[in-house]
């Protein structure tokens, strides 16, 4: 059933002979072929941007009031590029085997070269777009590193990287619609997937404005919808982001893949409070110059700057010498727990760590003195200078941090802890980025493919404009060409009427319940049960629990559910509901995959496999696959296996030591 | 964090959709920590009504992290409520006191009609955009990032005007509900830059045109957009505006 369609050949030609071969479409056929596109940030936008330019006829959807607000926009740290402008070693082959080791050897060579390929594309596209990067005071462009890697290959722009991309592709996209080479549907939800002779050809949306359902053809369906972080409740996700596109996929036919594959990143700010309606993520980027430690002495009192240089476990550092404060995402966030289960832990939680930035302004204020040509500068007068350098490079995060929690993290350290942020599994796709569905594509976080079981900071931003670019619109070509004898079928038809037709039952049966509690109460409840169950670690009997609470969660939300208002109007109540009977239903998957991989890697830790050193243990004899589930019934799945075969990188334990 | 509990009155703009008419609701909240975001305040709000069998206070609101533009609350008579460089979804309940009276409306302006509660169309920020808010690159193959070394207090300025987050509020705060900062911003990210630069003349006069159309007020330099700007967008950019409409009057080729 899983074909994924590499390209023969050594892996450094698949791509330019796959380009070379792959078939295509005439400018004026392309302007018969209708494309939809549901989202817009990163691959979305630039997906849509890039098709409409080509000619194709391109409708774009998304829930905001504009593509600009997709939540792209709030990746901070950078996009990596394989351009080796520092000439520290970087290349091509590089940022592949950084992101496959990265990964824990749980993604496919394959898509991650041809992302290493394209990586430098993207930047030259970006600066044409007027994209501002930082740039350095001879006019050529600024580096930083980050974690998983020892070179400096992280484009950036302040800590605002992702609002800047997603603006540029904005930009490209507001432009088709001006050409009225795309026509753009905001504050529209896609609700379900067309199928006509089993091909994606439209879906139903519904207008969240008016709250009526639309019927929209397309010869082919791009879901670029993002993650599915918000299964978790809290997590670093904006509040609508959701797996529904994707979920009404999957109920298609849409296999997907490694769901337990979640990423959870080691800086963000700990909960407060059970008010807590989403949490923010400090950039991995601070991780280049705060450190990480906590009390090594147990229930210490002490405020931080108290307590001295000898009392204080930078357990990174001490853990992992070679990376340090700078290893992968997974690698720190268990970390932090490990310490925190231990006693360890900061603040009134004790559910925290500290990131601490007086060394790091020290160190920049005597580099600024010494540019000053001054000795014997005053401790005073180096800390001052060392917090402007400081400010100038990472103010914005410091400024956010200070309106959350109240604190100065220019003098105290930050408390930081662990938080659901990035999902690796998705919609399985092949090399051309289609899924299980023929006409069925999806692109950026929204698939599985680059990732493995753990993403790299930098790449996020990267996979997606690499597939909105550069890749979607060279294979979608490829499949459309065989389509330019078929019509635009009319949305009269009845599968369009029987699609509409069901989402019209589903939310009247969802407005029908009239029960006590809120759509708000069930999502704080299943994030609960994931976070516990199915977060940073897992156990068989844990995950079994998970799955019959959520079952049960399930039932009691169908019967017991209230949503205010009615149907046809604004009802953002209703949104919710929609999106959280997905998020149930995802929910049990993600406990039904974590379970069957019996091994531990990137984000996946089972308690069960692990190295008496406490790192994750692979067990790549039996699960060097990918599991990508096809849906039966009502909790049921089939599993398919994709062999993962490494002919170019052999896989071996991860050491960041 | 030290933190104590608040009891306020939220006093919030209510209208059903964009034909009738609107009026103001007053609710007591109770025991509102102040380490809650405002928008936390208002989830809690929000769930009560809905237990109570009322309808929620429909509001727009997306990342929580001060990014995505799309929260929009006039509080107290500001745009984003009382903390200066900040969104209404950053401000935290520590900036109201025990007791307090909380005034809660829509962003007002003729350019953007209610849909409902607090949530307004902010569509015409898009079509100001379309109408020249970009650079005319296919996707392709681009030049060398590097191969155009561009001055970094250029780079810098331009990256300052390009921060707009489009919430809006600018013209929230003007009495003349003009959007002339969210305009300024634009040109002026663009116009810094040497890619910018072939466009230069008719991206401002084809943008400025939509804003007029779209129904924006005329700019009195008042401040109130810098004052109440969440990003910090220099009134300065005003006047690069101005000085770019004005050279672009003189010598475009219409």
């Amino acid at each position: 059933m899983l074909d994924a369609k590499i390209p023969s050949g050594p892996l450094d030609n698949k791509w330019t002979d796959y380009k070379g071969h792959c078939k295509l479409v005439n400018p004026a056929n392309k302007r018969k072929l209708e494309v939809i596109v549901v989202g817009t940030g990163l691959a979305g936008a630039s997906a849509a941007a890039s098709l409409g330019e080509l000619g194709y006829k391109v409708k774009a959807f998304c829930f905001q009031d504009s593509p600009r607000r997709a939540h792209s926009i709030a990746a901070q740290g950078g996009i990596n590029a394989a351009k080796n402008y520092q000439n520290d070693g970087d290349s091509v082959f590089r940022l592949f085997y950084d992101t496959i080791k990265g990964g824990d050897y749980r993604a496919r060579e394959a898509n991650v070269h041809r992302l290493a390929e394209v990586s430098g594309n993207i930047i030259d596209q970006c600066v044409a777009q007027g994209v501002p990067f930082a740039r350095e005071y001879g006019g050529l462009l600024s580096n930083r590193s980050f974690g998983g890697t020892q070179v400096q290959r992280t484009f950036y722009a302040a800590g605002q990287t992702g609002q800047q991309l997603l603006i540029g592709a904005y930009q490209a996209l507001e432009r088709q619609v001006a050409l009225g080479n795309v026509t753009m549907y905001t504050r529209h939800e896609m609700l379900e997937v067309v199928k006509i002779d089993g091909k994606a050809r439209g879906i139903i949306a519904r207008d969240l404005v008016k709250g009526n359902l639309e019927r929209h053809f397309g010869h082919a369906v791009l879901l670029c919808t993002g993650g599915y972080g918000n299964v978790f409740y809290l997590s670093t996700n904006a509040m609508g982001s959701n797996v529904t596109a994707a979920w009404k996929a999957h109920k298609q036919g849409a296999t997907f893949a490694n769901p337990c594959f979640t990423q959870i990143h080691p800086t963000c700010i700990p909960v407060s409070g059970d008010h807590q309606s989403k949490l923010t993520l400090m950039s991995e980027s601070l991780r280049n110059d705060g450190r990480i430690w906590v009390p090594a002495k147990l229930n210490e009192t002490r405020k931080a700057v108290d307590i001295p240089e000898e009392e204080r476990d930078y357990f990174l550092e001490r853990r992992y010498p070679a990376f340090g404060n700078l290893v992968p995402r997974d690698v720190a966030s268990r970390a932090a727990k490990e310490r925190c289960d231990a006693g360890h832990g900061v603040g009134t939680s004790k559910q925290a760590v500290y990131l601490d930035y007086a060394d790091a302004i020290v160190r920049y204020g005597k580099i600024e003195a010494g540019k000053a040509g001054r000795v014997d500068v005053p401790m005073e007068e180096i800390i001052t200078m060392g917090k402007q350098v400081v400010k100038e490079k990472y103010g914005n995060l410091f400024d956010m941090y200070n309106k959350i929690t109240g604190e100065n993290p220019y003098e105290v350290p930050m408390r930081i802890y662990p938080a659901v942020h990035y999902t690796m599994g998705g919609l399985w796709v092949d090399y051309e980025l289609q899924t299980t569905v023929p006409g069925l594509y999806a692109l950026g976080e929204a698939n599985f493919s680059d990732h493995g079981a753990n993403r790299l900071g930098a790449s996020a931003l990267m996979q997606g404009l690499a597939d909105g670019y550069f890749v979607i619109p060279y294979t979608l070509g490829n499949s459309l060409a065989d389509e330019i004898y078929s019509k635009a079928v009319e949305t009269s038809h009845p599968a369009f009427e029987a699609a509409e037709k069901a989402v019209s039952d589903r939310i009247n049966l969802l407005m029908n319940i009239k029960g006590k509690q809120t759509v708000e109460s069930f999502h704080k409840r299943l994030g609960k049960i994931i976070w516990d169950k199915c977060g940073m670690a897992r156990t068989k009997e844990g995950l079994e629990e998970a799955i019959r609470d959520v079952q049960a969660l399930k039932k009691e939300f169908w019967s017991d559910v209230r949503i205010p208002g009615s149907i046809n109007e604004m009802n953002p109540e209703l949104d919710k509901a929609n999106r959280v009977a997905d998020f149930i239903e995802l929910g049990e998957l993600m406990c039904v995959d974590a379970l069957n991989r019996n091994e531990s890697c990137g984000g996946h830790f089972r308690e069960e496999f692990q190295t008496p050193e406490g790192e994750a243990l692979r067990d790549d004899a039996n699960y060097m696959y990918v599991a990508a589930w096809e849906y039966k019934a009502e909790h049921e799945w089939n599993l398919h296996k994709e062999p993962l075969v490494y002919d170019v990188v052999k896989p071996s334990q991860r050491s960041y030591k | 964090m030290e933190h104590t509990h608040l009891n306020l009155t939220v006093k919030v703009w209510r209208q059903k959709n964009n034909q009738s008419k609107g009026q103001f609701e007053s609710y007591p909240v109770k025991n509102i920590s102040t380490e809650m975001s405002f928008l936390e305040m208002i989830d809690v709000l929000n769930e009560e009504l809905i237990v109570d069998g009322k309808e929620p206070i429909a509001f727009d609101h997306d990342c929580r992290e001060g990014i995505c533009g799309m929260c929009s609350m006039y509080i107290n008579g500001k745009p984003h409520g009382p903390w200066q460089a900040n969104t209404t979804c950053q401000l935290h309940m520590r900036a109201f006191k025990d007791g307090d009276t909380v005034v809660v409306e829509p962003w007002r302006a003729a350019a953007f009609p209610v849909i409902k509660d607090l949530m307004v169309d902010r569509s015409a920020f898009d079509r100001i955009v379309q109408a020249g808010g970009y650079v005319s690159v296919n996707t392709g193959n681009a030049v060398d990032g590097n191969s155009l070394p561009i001055n970094k207090d250029k780079a810098d300025a331009s990256f300052a005007a390009a921060m707009c987050i489009g919430c809006g509020a600018c013209v929230a705060a003007c009495k003349n509900s003009s959007a002339m900062l969210f305009l300024s911003a634009k040109v002026s990210h663009l116009a810094l830059l040497p890619q910018g630069e072939p466009e230069r003349h008719s991206r401002v006069l084809n943008m400025v045109a939509q804003m007029d159309k779209e129904g924006f007020g005329a700019c009195t330099n008042t401040g109130a957009c810098e004052a109440t700007c969440p990003k910090e967008i220099s009134i300065s950019n005003i006047a690069r505006l101005n000085q770019e409409y004005l050279t672009a009057s003189l010598v475009a080729d219409k």
